[in-house]
This record gives C-alpha cells, structure tokens and sequence, in this order.
C-alpha cells in the first residue's frame, strides 16, 4: 500500500510547479490539490498508477484546462477576440521538473512579497501544507492567513512578478532571501513565538524538508549545504530541550545520549564542506552548531567563529552570543562587559526594552560573578519580557533559587 | 507589461550642488538612452511647492494649495516602461539616480 501522505510531501511541489509553467498560481495550486483529491479517492479501488507523479500531473492538468475554458467562456461572454489557451510543453525529465520547482521557490520568495507572504507561500505551494497548517504554524487566524495568501498570489500575477530562477549576478542576493524564509520557518518550530511548547517538532520538519528541497535542486551552493546543516545540528536536541513537563533544559544540562546522532554526523559533514568553500553566515552559525555538539565543547573555536560572524552580521542577537562564548574562554566579567555595552547602542536598547534575551544572559553572567541582587533584577525584566510559557516558568525558577 | 515608475524625492532634493545634479542628469539621459523603446513615457514634475490639490465632495470643489499630503518624500517624475516583467521593472528602477536620492516606487499599469 502507498504511503498517501509520503507522495503528498514528495509529489506536491512538482505538480504545482510543473503547472505554473501553463497557469496562474492559484489555478496551480487548485488543480494540484483536487489532483491528490481523485487519487485518494480513486488508487485504492484501482490500484496506484506505475508512475504516480505523472498521473497526478496529468489529473491536475486536465483540472486546470477546464477551469482556464470556464473562465475563458465567462470572459468572451463580456469580451470578444480572446487568447487562445496555450498549454505549454510539460517537461517529462526529472531535471526540467526540478527546475520547475525551484523558479517556484524564487517566485514564493519574491523580494516583492512582503515577508510574511513569502513565508505563507511556501509553506502552501512548497511544502504542500494546508492553509489551517500554515496558519497554526504562525498562530494565525485562518482567515486571515487564507486571505494573505490570496492578496499574495494575486500581487505575483498583477505586478508581474517572474517564474524565473534569478540570473547569476542576481542570485547570491535572491537566494539569501530564499534561505532567510526556510530559516524563519525553522526558528517558528525551534523557538515559537507563543504558545506552551518550547519546541514544534513538525514545523521544524517542514523547515528540514524544504532545506534539503534546496540543498538537492542547488547542490553547488555553500550556504545552502550550510542551512541544512545547521537546522539538523540544532535539531538533532529535539528530545532533550525539554523535560517531562515540558520545561526548558540548558545546553551543559541536556542528556546527550538521546542527541540524534545521524542528524549531528550529516550536519557536521554539511557544515565542513560549506566551511571549506565559503564561510557565509549559515557556514560560520553550522560550524557554531556543530562545536556545540562535540563530546568536549571547544569554546575558544566557538568564540572565533562567532568574531568571523561579527564581521558579516552585527547584529544584537551574534554580539550577544559571542557574549556568552568569551565569558566560557575568558571569564563571566569579559562577557558581561560585552553585553553592557551592546545594551548601550542603540538598537541594543532597543532589544533590550523587547526580549529577554540580553536580561537572560546578564542574569546568568552575574550569577556566576556572585553577585545575586543584580541577577535577581536582570532575571525579573527577563521574566517581564519572555513572551513563552516555558521560558517564563524557567525565569520563575531561577528567580526562586536567587530570592 | 508596462510599468510606471514614480521617483519620490526628498523634499530638500533642490539643495543639491552642482555636481550632485550634473551626475543625476547624466546618469538619467544615459539610463533612458539605454532603454531606447522600452521607454514610453517620462517626466520630470516641477517643484512641489506648484502643486494644486483638486477635491469634489458631494458636488462642491475644494481647491487647495500643496500636495494631497505633506510627506518627507514627494512624487519628483515617472517613467513609462515597458519590461517583460517585475524584474526587469526593477533593473529599469534600481539604474535611475532617483532610486539612490530618494525611492522609486515600481507600479504595473492595469491590465
């Protein structure tokens, strides 16, 4: 018996691209769908076709020819001289269609789309998830998720926005792009932005499923072997990240037996090779990710590629990990004057009135500098800042064992 | 397709030196000599200061002094281009000279 929901992942992408070469996206993407529809119904009483995928393609073509001839006849009803429809040659190769799939994966992430949009479409047209799924994954009502969607699609077929793989000057810029809504997808699962679970296993799947899409269509792309990387890096501590009751452990506390040992192994391996070839911001964070994984973590190379990474992306969140790297190599005091003055500039204040995170990171750093009455304060703005269940009962502790 | 491209300038744009406008300029005649037939339609607006708002509400005219809003930015030109595509479109945008003083805002002509 056919594995439905397998093919669904694997197949659902390629019908959907293959038909945007002929159609507008939204005729795609209601085709594709009704395409799965007939199979589910129909495979079992039948039997599943030799080739399932072009059986699919072809369902959802015919779809698609009919409601094109619908909408042609209601138009030519209001207007006459009409285009003809023209459906363009399918491809039969794998290749084509692999193509296919990734100037839907530029068209999803059109720097044109704002980028709630570009992560909604890809989720949707992509990873093939149903819009109640995406909508969940971004605590969303359904309504409003279903109606981005529609204003998005609607923005690529008015303004004209291309399905096309961007030219060569183009793409490290465009791709970047790409990368950022996979890794958006990603930081939704591993750290949520409400809700009572640390960790959404299943979006973090998708996220994986949709960098190794890219990782096989663009084989030759350092960053994009380094995103796989370093999403299966981090989620190799799916298990341990939480305990029974669902509460945060820390990094030096997980129990690294029930680390997935295979996701570590793959994601050193991508991390090396991208590395070795160009050391990018996903290069430089999977070789982080994959330090942290090592049996005897080797903070002095953490805190080195964390400077390296400083150097292409200031950002409050690296100068605050590189914080906490050279408080292990050079003591708490170090690292709490790199987090000072970082509250000092001016979008570190801005973090510092909205996330926790630097409060976190202060707390824990005078803790250890033994100094309990300043931590007690910097755990309880933490605490007035953590937006998640888990991490604010994890403050809640912490301020317990100080007062 | 066709594309309007709008240049919104900076309100001050006039307090540009003299070489600051004589590389614009050129920048731009170069630009749109490129685009040889492509390029449909274009205009440079004069001051903001001469605009004239025209309102009808309810069969009375208002007629007021100044652009419809008073924006750090104001519409300074357009361009009419014709380009296969968003991406073109953008090519087109990010060459004109008002992309780096101000911002181009890229708009398909209805279909």
């Amino acid at each position: 018996m056919i594995d439905l929901d397998e093919l669904h992942r694997r197949e659902w992408a390629r019908v959907v691209a293959t038909l945007a070469r002929s159609f507008d996206l939204d005729t795609a993407e209601d085709a594709a769908a009704e395409a799965f529809v007939t199979a589910i119904e129909r495979w079992p009483e039948t039997g599943v076709p030799d080739n399932p995928g072009a059986w699919l393609v072809t369902a959802a073509r015919n779809r698609a020819i009919d409601r094109a001839r619908r909408e042609r006849t209601r138009s030519e009803r209001q207007a006459a001289g009409h285009e003809r429809l023209v459906v363009r040659a399918e491809p039969t190769v794998r290749a084509d269609v692999d193509d296919d799939v990734l100037r839907l994966v530029f068209t999803c992430c059109h720097p044109a789309l704002a980028l709630e949009a570009q992560i909604a479409l890809t989720l949707r047209l992509i990873a093939g998830l149903g819009t109640p799924e995406v909508a969940r994954a971004f605590f969303v009502p359904e309504a409003t998720m279903a109606q981005r969607l529609v204003r998005a699609k609607k923005k690529i077929a008015a303004a004209g926005i291309p399905y096309r793989v961007p030219e060569r000057d183009e793409l490290p810029e465009r791709l970047a792009g790409v990368l950022r809504v996979v890794y958006l997808i990603f930081r939704e699962g591993y750290a949520p932005s409400g809700g009572a679970d640390v960790v959404r296993i299943d979006v973090c799947d998708e996220a994986i499923r949709l960098a190794r899409l890219l990782a096989d269509l663009l084989p030759d792309e350092p960053e994009v072997l380094a995103l796989l990387g370093l999403l299966l890096l981090h989620h190799s501590r799916r298990l341990t990240r939480t305990d029974e009751d669902g509460d945060v452990v820390l990094l030096a506390d997980q129990d690294r037996q029930r680390w997935d040992r295979d996701a570590i192994a793959e994601g050193t391996l991508l991390a090396a090779r991208a590395l070795r070839r160009a050391p990018g911001p996903y290069a430089l964070q999977a070789g982080i990710a994959a330090c942290h994984a090592e049996a005897e973590v080797d903070w002095r190379a953490i805190a080195g590629l964390y400077d390296r990474l400083a150097r292409i992306d200031p950002s409050p969140a690296v100068t605050l990990n590189r914080a906490v790297a050279v408080a292990e190599v050079e003591g708490p005091a170090a690292g709490l004057a790199m987090v000072d003055s970082l509250l000092t500039t001016a979008t570190g204040e801005a973090i510092g009135r909205t996330s926790h995170q630097p409060h976190l990171v202060r707390a824990d750093l005078l803790r250890r500098l033994d100094r309990p009455e300043e931590a007690l304060i910097a755990y309880r703005r933490a605490l007035g800042l953590a937006t998640t269940e888990p991490d604010r009962r994890f403050l809640a502790r912490r301020i317990d064992e100080l007062s | 397709m066709r594309y309007v491209l709008l240049a919104y300038e900076p309100a001050t744009a006039g307090e540009l030196s003299d070489e600051g406008w004589a590389a614009q300029v050129a920048d731009t005649v170069a630009l749109e000599a490129g685009l040889g037939d492509e390029l449909l339609a274009r205009e440079v607006l004069a001051d903001v200061d001469t605009a004239t708002t025209v309102r009808v509400r309810g069969g009375e005219v208002a007629v007021t002094d100044g652009p419809f809003a008073e924006t750090a930015e104001v519409l300074g030109g357009f361009l009419l281009v014709e380009a296969a595509d968003l991406d073109a479109a953008i090519a087109i945008a990010r060459r004109w000279p008002a992309a780096r003083s101000g911002s181009v805002e890229v708009r398909p002509v209805s279909a």
